[in-house]
C-alpha cells in the first residue's frame, strides 16, 4: 500500500555514477554544483561563463528510442538576437533541446519563442504536401504537378502582360543563400518586383541611416551594450520582442550602472524596467528629438570637436531644432517639458549612451525623418563610432538583415548596388552571365533600371488600373514566398486585390493567411517549405554576425528548402542553367556553400566578401573563445576575430579580414574593424567639405578624410605597385583607373586600401541633411490620420507623389477630419509568444497556449466613455472601412486616446472565423482578427514603409 | 547533498515565458497543464514585477504533510516529487499547496481532475531512470544527466535561478553587491518607495 519513497534511490546515485561516467570521473559534487550555479546565474555573465565541464550524459534522451544523441548547432528563427540553438537529434528525429551557453549572444537564453523550437519535431500543424484550391475545395498535388501547373500559369502571364506582372515576395526568414539566390531568381525572371519584411519593418531605417553615414545597419551590437552608460530606448520593446537583448540591457544596468530611458507612446513590459519612462503621442518622434537637442544646443552640451571633424550640415539642424521650445515639444508631443530637460541633461551627462529604436519609429509617413532624426542626436552627442554607443537598432526577423543586404528589395541588386546599368554589370559579371542576357529578360532596359513595387503597395499594384502604374500592365500574379499577408495594412483590400489577382501562390511551412482569406475558389497553390532548421546555411543577426546554421532534421512530410524549390521553377522557367552556372546542384539542390562561395566574390560594397562558409563554420565550432562582451577571439586559432564576421569583413577570405564589430570606430585600424563614415555622398557639396576633417582610423597613411578608392587613386597615391599580377588583371578587366573597391572582383583594390590603414569606402563626415530626400533636414509631419487638427495646419505632410510604380497620396488624405468619427490613435506591436504573422507561432501548442485570445488594449477611461468593459468584446473600426471583433484588455498600459493591438493574429476576419477554409489540419491552434484589417493607408515618403504606429479608431462594445 | 532551490529575480524577470515554454519542450506537458507560470503584479503601470513561480520544493512541504496516500516525498537533493500510480487526484496537496503548483490534467470522464502533475525540478520520478515510464508520467531527468531543470537554464535574462541553494544565494549575493543600494536592489524600491532612481 505504502508507495511514498522517502530516501530518493531512485534518483540520488545516478547523479553522481551518471556525471563520473561523462567526465570520466575527474569530476565530484562540488564542481556539479559550481557548474549548476553558473547555468543557472547572470550574474556570471560576462565573466566566468561557461565551465562546460559537464558533459551530455550518454544515456539521456528517455523519449528517443535507442541510438545516439547527435548535437546539431543552429540558430533560432525568430528574432535578431541570432539566439544559438542546440539540438539533440536521435535517428533523425529531433528529442531534446540543450542551453547554448558557447553563444556569446544569448549565452544559453531563449524567450518562449526559442525555447519552444523543438516543436518542429511535431510539426503537427504544416503545411504537409502541395495543395491547389479547386472549385473551393483543397485538392492536394504532387509537386511535379505543382511546379508544371504554376509554372504555365506564370509564364502564361509572362506572355501576355510581361514579366512585371508577377510579383515574388522573398522573406526575412531566407537565409542568406537562399536569399541572394531569390534576387537572382527575380532577376533572371526579369522583374525589380521583389521584396520582403525589411520593407513594412526598417526600410525607412537602412534608408535613413545609409544616407546619413554609409550603411543602414545596427552600428554596434546587443553585447556592445554592456559598455553604454545610458541607454536610450525609443519605439521598441525588447521585453516582447528581443527578450535575449534585455539580458545584455540589464547587464549595463546593473554592472555599469547605465541609465536606461525608455520612450514610447506605451507603458511596455520593458519601460517597467526602465529609470525613466517617457509617454509621448503617437507620430511625434521628430518633435520629440528634436525637443531633447534642443536643451542640448542651448546649454552647450554638443561635442562640438566631434561635430567639427565628423558632421556635415549641423548649422541647418540647429535652425529647425531652434523651434522646438519646452512649450512646443509639450504641445505636439505632450511629454512634459521638465522631463524633456531631465533626459537631455542624462544623455549628455552619460556618455557613451546607445540610442535603440524598432517599429514604433519606423512605420511612419514619415519614418524616414525619424530615423535620421536619431542619428543626428547621437551625432550631436559624439555618440557614433565609439564603444558604447552606437544607433543600435533591433532588427525583426532572424534573417531580415541578411536578406535586405542580399537585395531582397525592390529597389537594389544585391549588396546595395542599385539597379543602374553599371550594378547589373557588376552582378553579371560575377553570375558569369551577358548584360545583354539579363538585358533581354525584362520588359526594357527602363524596367530593368526602375525600383519595383514594394510589397506595402502590391495590392495597389493589383487593384490600380495599369494606366496609373509605372509600369506596363498591374500584377497578375502573386508569389508569397514566407511572407504572412496580415502583416500589411488594408486586409479589406487585399481580399479584394487577392480575389483578382489570375495566380496566387504561398510557399510557405504553413499555409498563412494568404491562404483563407480571399474568396477564390480556383488558382491558389500551396507549396510545402522546409523551415531553417530543415535545412542549413548563413544567417546574419541584428549586429551583422553570420552564423552558420546545420541542418536539425530532414524537411517534414514533403516540404522543401526554398532553393530547392527555386531551382525546380528555374528549370521550369528555363534558367536553371543560368541560376546555378556557377554553383553545383546535388540531384534538386544547389549547393549552398557554393552560393556562399559566389556571392563572397561580389559582395565588395558592405564586405560579405571575407565570410567563406569555412570560415563561419569555424566560428561556430570556437564560439566559446569569443569575448562575451567585445564579441572578439581571445586566443584560440580565431584569436582577433570578431564573432561572426560581422560585415563589413573586407576582402577575400584569405585575407582574414577580423570583421567589424562597431562601425565607424576611428580607435583602431580599419584591419581589425575601424574605419572612419563612408564618403558615399560626393567629396564636396556648395563648397563646404564632406570629408572627414582631423578624423581617420588609427594607423591610416592618409591622415585626413578621403574619397573612396578607386584605381586611379591607388595609381596617384603609388600604392598600386603592391597590386598582384593576377588583382591587376582583374582591375583592367573591370574598367582600369576607373575600376573601383566596389567592382574590383579581386579584391586587390581593398587589400591595398586596407594594408595602408585606410577603409576602401573612404573616410568622410556623416551629413545630417540629405539632400536627395523630400525633408533634406528631418522635419515632423502629422500622421496622414491624426486627431491633432489643430497641428495639420503647421505640420503638414506631404503633397500626392507617384513613385515605387504606384500613386500614393498624402495630402489628400490629410485634409480629410476623420477624428471626429474615429478619435483614438490605433498603434500596434509585437508579443512575445509569436512572431510576424504568426502562423507558425499560433501553431505552436506550447506557445498558443500562452496568448489564445486577440485584444486591444485601451485605457480606462476610454473604455469607461465607450461603455466597454475589461474582458468583454469589442469592434474596432478603422477609417477605411475595415473593423475587427476582439476582447478588451483594459488597462493603464495605454494612455488616454490610444488603442494598442498586436498584430500576429490572423484567420478571423471582421468577425468571421475562417478556420473551415484552412487545408485540413493546417489550421494554426490559435487564430483571431488581425490588427491590420482595420490599419489604414498611409506610406513613408522614401521607403513606402506602411503606417501603422499612428492611425486612427473607433471602439464600440460589441 | 546538494539541496536544491529556484530563486526567481524579480529585478531582471521580463515575463517573456521562456521558462513556460522550456518546461512544455523539455517534459512534453500537455495542453493546459503549466507546472510554471509567470505572474506579474501591477500590469501595466509604474512598479509592474514578473515572478516565475513553480514548485518551490519546500522542505516542510505542504503538500507532503496532507498527502492522503503518502505518493509525495523528498529527493536527497531536496527535490519534492510524488508517484503517481498512487495519487487519487483529490487535491488536497493543491488546497495546501502556498503557491498553486500542482496542476489537473482533466483527462478523465465527467471532468474528473485526473492524477496530479506538476514540477519535478527536472528531475524525472520513482519510475526507473531514464526509462520510458518516467519520461511519460513525469518528463526528463535531467538532474541524473548532470544538468539542471531547462526553465532556469534557457532564461532570457538569467532571472530564474535553479541549483544547490549555496550557489544560487552566492549569485544572488554577487548581484546584489553590484547592483547596489541605489540601483535596483531586490526589495530596495518596495521598502524605500523610491520610484524615481535618477
Amino acid at each position: 500500500m505504502l508507495v511514498k519513497k522517502r530516501s530518493g534511490s531512485a534518483n540520488g546515485p545516478h547523479i553522481l555514477s551518471t556525471l563520473s561516467a561523462a567526465v570520466g570521473g575527474a569530476i565530484d559534487r562540488r564542481t556539479f554544483l559550481r557548474r549548476s550555479g553558473i547555468a543557472a546565474g547572470g550574474a556570471a555573465l560576462a565573466a566566468a561563463l561557461p565551465v562546460g565541464a559537464v558533459r551530455q550524459a550518454q544515456a539521456a534522451g528517455p523519449a528517443a528510442p535507442a541510438g545516439k544523441i547527435e548535437m546539431r548547432k543552429t540558430v533560432c528563427t525568430h528574432c535578431s538576437v541570432g539566439c544559438t540553438v542546440e539540438a539533440e537529434v536521435v535517428n533523425g528525429v529531433w528529442v531534446g533541446q540543450e542551453p547554448g551557453y558557447d553563444s556569446p549572444f544569448n549565452l544559453g537564453a531563449h524567450c518562449a519563442k526559442g525555447a519552444s523550437v523543438r516543436e518542429h519535431a511535431h510539426g503537427e500543424r504544416r503545411l504537409k504536401h502541395p495543395m491547389k484550391l479547386e472549385g473551393g475545395k483543397w485538392k492536394k498535388i504532387s509537386w511535379d504537378e505543382a511546379v508544371n501547373e504554376v509554372g504555365d500559369r506564370l509564364l502564361k502571364i509572362r506572355e501576355a502582360n510581361g514579366p512585371d506582372s508577377v510579383f515574388w515576395l522573398g522573406s526575412a526568414k531566407h537565409n542568406n543563400e537562399q536569399a541572394y539566390l531569390i534576387r537572382k531568381f527575380a532577376a533572371l525572371w526579369g522583374t525589380n518586383n521583389i521584396d520582403h519584411q525589411a520593407r513594412i519593418c526598417h526600410s525607412t531605417t537602412v534608408a535613413g541611416v545609409a544616407n546619413t553615414w554609409g550603411y543602414g545597419a545596427m552600428t554596434n551590437s546587443y553585447n556592445d551594450i554592456h559598455n553604454s552608460k545610458l541607454i536610450f530606448l525609443i519605439g521598441g520593446n525588447p521585453a516582447e520582442a528581443h527578450p535575449v537583448a534585455m539580458q545584455h540591457m540589464l547587464h549595463a544596468k546593473e554592472k555599469t550602472k547605465a541609465k536606461f530611458i525608455v520612450a514610447d507612446p506605451r507603458f511596455t513590459r520593458t519601460a517597467a524596467r526602465a529609470d525613466e519612462y517617457m509617454r509621448f503621442r503617437p507620430g511625434t518622434d521628430v518633435a520629440l528629438i528634436w525637443g531633447i537637442l534642443w536643451h542640448v544646443l542651448d546649454n552647450g552640451w554638443e561635442d562640438k570637436e566631434y561635430i567639427r571633424r565628423r558632421v556635415y550640415g549641423f548649422e541647418d539642424i540647429r535652425a529647425e531644432v531652434a523651434k522646438w521650445t519646452p512649450e512646443e515639444v509639450e504641445r505636439v508631443t505632450g511629454v512634459p517639458g521638465a522631463q524633456v530637460k531631465r533626459v537631455a541633461q542624462l544623455m549628455a551627462s552619460n556618455k557613451p549612451g546607445t540610442l535603440i529604436w524598432c517599429m514604433g519609429g519606423t512605420q511612419h509617413s514619415n519614418g524616414n525623418n525619424n530615423t535620421r532624426a536619431y542619428c543626428i542626436l547621437q551625432l550631436a552627442l559624439g555618440n557614433m563610432g565609439v564603444s558604447g554607443g552606437g544607433t543600435n537598432i533591433f532588427r525583426g526577423h532572424d534573417n531580415v538583415q541578411g536578406a535586405t543586404d542580399f537585395g531582397v528589395v525592390a529597389d537594389s541588386l544585391p549588396g546595395y548596388y542599385g539597379l543602374a546599368e553599371g550594378s547589373w554589370k557588376h552582378w553579371a559579371r560575377v553570375w558569369g552571365l551577358d548584360y545583354d542576357y539579363l538585358l533581354s529578360r525584362f520588359h526594357s532596359k527602363e524596367m530593368m533600371e526602375a525600383t519595383g513595387i514594394p510589397v506595402s503597395r502590391w495590392i495597389d499594384g493589383v487593384l490600380e488600373p495599369a494606366e496609373n502604374l509605372e509600369q506596363p500592365e498591374s500584377l497578375k500574379g502573386m508569389v508569397f514566398w514566407g511572407h504572412a499577408p496580415n502583416s500589411q495594412t488594408r486586409l479589406p483590400e487585399m481580399k479584394q486585390a487577392m480575389e483578382k489577382l489570375d495566380t496566387l501562390v504561398i510557399i510557405d511551412p504553413y499555409p498563412t493567411v494568404a491562404s483563407v482569406l480571399s474568396d477564390r475558389t480556383d488558382g491558389v497553390y500551396l507549396l510545402p517549405a522546409a523551415t531553417q532548421f530543415e535545412t542549413y546555411g548563413s544567417a546574419t543577426a541584428s549586429n551583422r554576425s553570420l552564423q552558420w546554421r546545420e541542418k536539425v532534421i530532414e524537411p517534414l512530410f514533403e516540404s522543401l528548402p526554398d532553393h530547392v524549390i527555386m531551382y525546380k521553377f528555374a528549370k521550369k522557367f528555363g534558367f536553371a542553367d543560368e541560376l546555378v552556372k556557377n554553383i553545383q546542384v546535388n540531384g534538386e539542390e544547389p549547393v549552398i556553400e557554393d552560393i556562399t562561395r559566389e556571392f563572397n566574390k561580389g559582395m565588395w560594397t558592405i564586405g560579405y566578401t571575407g565570410q567563406s562558409p569555412e570560415r563561419l563554420k569555424e566560428h561556430m565550432k570556437y564560439q566559446h573563445t569569443f569575448d562575451k562582451t567585445t564579441l572578439r577571439a581571445v586566443g584560440g586559432p580565431l584569436d582577433g576575430e570578431y564573432y561572426g564576421l560581422p560585415w563589413p569583413c573586407w576582402g577575400t577570405p584569405e585575407m582574414r579580414h577580423t570583421g567589424s564589430a562597431n562601425l565607424y570606430d576611428t580607435s583602431i585600424p580599419v584591419a581589425q574593424g575601424g574605419m572612419g563614415f563612408r564618403a558615399r555622398f560626393g567629396v564636396e557639396r556648395n563648397g563646404t567639405n564632406l570629408l572627414a576633417e582631423d578624423s581617420w582610423p588609427v594607423g591610416s597613411e592618409i591622415e585626413d578624410g578621403y574619397p573612396e578608392f578607386t584605381m586611379a587613386m591607388l595609381k596617384k597615391l603609388g600604392w598600386d605597385k603592391d597590386l598582384t599580377d593576377d588583382e591587376r588583371k582583374a582591375i583592367e578587366a573591370v574598367g582600369g583607373d576607373s575600376a573601383n573597391w566596389k567592382t574590383d572582383l579581386s579584391g586587390g583594390i581593398q587589400r591595398v586600401a586596407i594594408a595602408h590603414g585606410c577603409a576602401p569606402y573612404g573616410n568622410a563626415k556623416a551629413r545630417t541633411v540629405v539632400w536627395t530626400f523630400p525633408d533634406p533636414v528631418p522635419l515632423h509631419r502629422e500622421p496622414l490620420y491624426t486627431p491633432r487638427r489643430d497641428l495639420v495646419a503647421d505640420y503638414p505632410t506631404y503633397e500626392d507623389k507617384t513613385f515605387w510604380r504606384v500613386p500614393t497620396m498624402y495630402a489628400s488624405i490629410q485634409k480629410n477630419d476623420f477624428s471626429k468619427d474615429f478619435p483614438l490613435i490605433l498603434t500596434s506591436g509585437r508579443l512575445v509568444e509569436y512572431e510576424g504573422g504568426g502562423d507558425e507561432t499560433r501553431s505552436n501548442p506550447w506557445l498558443a497556449e500562452l496568448q489564445q485570445d486577440m485584444f486591444a488594449e485601451v485605457n480606462p477611461y476610454d473604455a469607461n466613455n465607450a461603455g466597454i468593459r475589461n474582458g468583454a468584446d469589442l469592434w474596432l473600426h478603422g477609417p477605411n472601412g475595415g473593423k475587427v471583433l476582439v476582447k478588451a484588455l483594459v488597462t493603464e498600459r495605454v494612455g488616454r486616446g490610444v488603442v494598442f493591438m498586436p498584430f500576429h493574429f490572423g484567420g478571423v476576419f471582421q468577425g468571421k472565423s475562417l478556420r473551415d477554409k484552412y487545408p485540413q489540419g493546417a489550421d494554426p491552434i490559435v487564430l483571431g482578427e488581425s490588427s491590420n484589417t482595420a490599419q489604414t493607408y498611409g506610406y513613408d515618403s522614401v521607403t513606402q514603409m506602411q503606417e501603422t504606429k499612428a492611425t486612427l479608431c473607433r471602439i464600440e462594445a460589441a | 547533498m546538494g539541496k536544491m532551490v529556484f530563486l526567481c529575480d524579480g529585478d531582471r524577470c521580463i515575463e517573456c515565458n521562456a521558462c513556460v515554454t522550456a518546461c512544455k519542450n523539455e517534459n512534453e506537458v500537455p495542453w493546459g497543464i503549466n507546472r510554471r507560470r509567470v505572474v506579474t503584479l501591477d500590469d501595466g503601470t509604474p512598479g509592474e514585477k514578473s515572478l516565475s513561480v513553480a514548485c518551490m520544493h519546500c522542505s516542510d512541504a505542504p503538500c507532503v504533510n496532507v498527502c492522503p496516500t503518502n505518493v509525495i516525498y523528498h529527493t536527497n537533493d531536496g527535490v519534492v516529487l510524488h508517484n503517481k500510480d498512487g495519487c487519487i487526484g483529490c487535491g488536497y496537496c493543491f488546497y495546501a499547496c502556498p503557491f498553486g503548483a500542482p496542476q489537473y490534467p482533466q483527462e478523465g470522464n465527467f471532468g474528473s481532475r485526473g492524477k496530479m502533475d506538476k514540477c519535478t525540478f527536472c528531475n524525472g520520478g520513482p519510475e526507473e531512470t531514464f526509462s520510458q515510464a518516467e519520461y511519460t508520467k513525469y518528463g526528463r531527468n535531467r538532474l541524473a544527466e548532470g544538468k539542471l531543470p531547462l526553465c532556469a537554464e534557457m532564461c532570457s535574462t538569467k532571472a530564474l535561478l535553479a541549483g544547490d541553494a549555496n550557489e544560487v544565494s552566492d549569485i544572488y549575493r554577487q548581484r546584489v553587491v553590484e547592483r547596489g543600494f541605489d540601483s535596483g536592489a531586490y526589495g530596495f524600491s518596495q521598502s524605500f518607495g523610491q520610484q524615481q532612481k535618477l
